[in-house]
């Protein structure tokens, strides 16, 4: 059963619709991200969640019970803020005791589930201090041990790692994941990062626009996104379009794409022959070979020239101009370096080739995703001299 | 490359031009000589003279009276109407902005003669509050203008927090909003403070026998007394006002950190 539960939310400000007739439900005890780019709702979303916002329309049930209308003082609900909010003219042992001392609990009850707080998020020796005096990771666990303290039935976190330096935020990423092994509460956070979703959730909704693209686990979203939004906004991809071919191997269809000689494709949205769509592949599904590798019947295979090499390391990102006018990126990781790949070059005449299970087929993308879908364009030698210098 | 010069002289320039006048009064304060002429020697017997006053020691007693007060309400009123002016945005806030705004530009003669025309109008004695109210009316938009701008780079998200974590529209005033604007406040009851003691024009037709206030009776002092008294009175209150300026900033510079 759902412990939390959004019933048709929608939420207009001035008659412009922030939330879109969103339905969710939430598990108990389950890390949740509402992923999306900024202005999609998910904040909305969770502020409707502490109480902030009311929805225009729908219901909000947590654990049975309406709270749609309950302020957010009457809510078993707190929330961590973006910029963490802590009480500038308090100390930290007197944030982290506010909620308990507006609940009226005894000085010596309030003394050791502060103590206790303290000691669990490593804040000892910093009691004392005003919230200016400590650094943003220490602010960051203040506003944790503050919410926690008040053993809150859901967590709320609002883009909790974004005023963290990139350090900073891969450390406090693990801690938040240990602190909800430890308190076991649902947590739902608000995230416009891929990799902090992807990282700690067990499921992730992608929103754009006020409506949800796609709710899943994140192997899901990535490796089998529904809409060509989520397919562009979570990760990288090469998108192609084509026509809808005869059935073929079953489940597959065959696919026309304009200059590409053969492509099969996995049919799992059973698109029907003749319409258009567009087909997903991931840069680092993508193989590149320096020869013509054997035909497979399950292998699309493509030649191209290669445009762009960059190493970075563990793994090289080539820029491949394919048949069709296509700009395709290939990923390479390197696990045996030296023994099995020999180095590919600039300029160098390659194959490239997916296996038609890597491909995803996608409805044809609308015309508000163009911006999103566009592939980066070849700098021009004449472009390279007007970008600014950065230092 | 070398320093310029050129600002230290504007500085010295500038400040010579304010406050020699001042410095003037401050050091004839001490002079000897009836009438504020040349230094004829060192004495503190201004100052004596002026506790022994009855008349002084009463105007005293009324500007501090009408200050407080004054001051203490317009932190009230000041403080809610800067409230008012930030929280809601309408044609009616639009009004209500230019309203808290125009006393602090409408020359202070307008406010001093509309306010008598109408107490005569309405019958009311010239007492203690009628200068009050009338030292209240401006007080009021200093205060809300120093709040205000507090309010707007004021984090409110804070407020939230305090309501997340179970306070009520109540406790949450109490225990966040006002401790946190408090400086804010307090600078702007200081600044109104020294501007009710400082005020000549609205006072002049407000204030009537028995109502007297220190600017008033100062310039009454102007006639009869000597000089040297004067400037003795005017020395005292010179530092009362810049300590309460003083105090204003700081407490104003303390509520941005």
């Amino acid at each position: 059963m759902a412990f939390l539960e959004f019933q048709h939310i929608r939420k207009t400000f001035d008659g412009f619709p922030a939330v879109d007739d969103v339905s969710l439900e939430i598990r108990k005890g389950e890390i949740f991200s509402l992923l999306g780019p900024s202005g999609c709702g998910k904040t909305t979303l969770l502020r409707m969640c502490a109480g902030f916002e009311r929805p225009t329309e729908g219901r909000i049930i947590l654990n049975g019970k309406d709270i749609t209308d309950l302020p957010p003082n009457q809510r078993k609900v707190n929330t961590i803020f973006q910029s963490y909010a802590l009480f500038p003219h308090l100390t930290i042992f007197e944030n982290i005791a506010f909620g308990l001392r507006v609940a009226k609990r005894s000085e010596a009850e309030i003394h050791d589930e502060v103590e206790r707080m303290l000691k669990v998020m490593q804040l000892k020796g910093h009691e004392r201090k005003k919230p200016h005096q400590i650094s943003g990771g220490q602010k960051q666990r203040v506003a944790i041990a503050r919410a926690l303290v008040n053993k809150p039935e859901i967590l709320l976190l609002d883009e909790p790692l974004a005023a963290l330096d990139l350090k900073l935020r891969q450390r406090m990423l693990v801690e938040l994941d240990a602190i909800h092994d430890e308190v076991g509460i649902t947590f739902i956070m608000v995230t416009h990062d891929q990799t902090e979703a992807m990282g700690i959730s067990d499921r992730i909704a992608v929103m754009n626009r006020g409506k949800i693209q796609q709710v899943g686990r994140p192997n899901e979203i990535y490796e089998a996104p529904t809409t060509s939004f989520v397919a562009a906004f979570i990760g990288d991809t090469n998108f192609f379009v084509g026509q809808v071919g005869p059935a073929d191997h079953g489940d597959y269809c065959r696919l026309k794409i304009e200059g590409f000689d053969r492509v099969l494709c996995y049919n799992d949205k059973r698109l029907k022959p003749g319409q258009m769509a567009y087909v997903s592949v991931r840069p680092e599904k993508l193989r590149i070979h320096a020869e013509r590798p054997e035909d497979d019947p399950r292998l699309n295979l493509i030649p191209g020239k290669v445009t762009d090499v960059i190493y970075e390391g563990g793994r090289t990102d080539y820029w491949v101009d394919g048949p069709g006018g296509y700009r395709i990126s290939v990923t390479r990781a390197h696990q045996l370096f030296g023994l099995d790949e020999a180095p590919i070059e600039w300029n160098q005449a390659v194959w490239l080739s997916w296996h038609a299970d890597d491909g995803y087929m996608l409805e044809q993308y609308r015309e508000d995703d163009e911006e999103l879908l566009r592939l980066p364009a070849a700098p021009e030698a004449g472009r390279l001299a007007e970008l600014p210098d950065e230092d | 490359m070398k320093r310029s010069r050129f600002p230290l002289w504007v500085t010295a320039g500038v400040m010579l031009f304010f406050y020699l006048p001042v410095v003037v009064l401050v050091v004839n304060s001490f002079n000897q000589s009836r009438s504020s002429g040349p230094w004829t020697g060192f004495t503190l017997d201004w100052y004596v003279r002026l506790m022994g006053r009855r008349d002084i020691w009463m105007a005293f007693r009324n500007t501090l009276i009408v200050a407080t007060g004054a001051s203490a309400a317009s932190m009230v009123l000041g403080t809610l109407a800067a409230f008012a002016l930030h929280r809601y945005r309408s044609r009616l806030q639009d009004v209500h902005y230019t309203m808290i705004f125009t006393p602090l530009v409408v020359p202070e003669i307008l406010l001093g003669v509309s306010l008598l025309l109408l107490f005569v109008a309405l019958g009311v004695e010239r007492n203690l509050w009628v200068l009050f109210i009338g030292h209240t009316t401006f007080c009021i938009s200093y205060v809300a203008m120093v709040v205000l701008a507090r309010l707007q780079d004021f984090d409110f998200s804070v407020v939230e927090a305090a309501r997340d974590l179970g306070a009520g529209p109540w406790i949450t005033v109490r225990r966040v909003l006002l401790p946190l604007l408090a400086p804010g406040i307090l600078a702007g009851g200081l600044l109104a403070f020294t501007l009710s003691i400082d005020d000549y024009v609205i006072s002049f037709f407000l204030s009537g026998p028995g109502t007297t206030t220190l600017p008033i009776q100062i310039n009454a002092m102007i006639r009869r007394d000597a000089p040297a008294l004067i400037n003795a009175l005017s020395s005292l209150m010179l530092c009362v006002t810049f300590l309460l300026v003083w105090l204003s900033q700081k407490l104003n510079k303390e509520s941005r950190t």
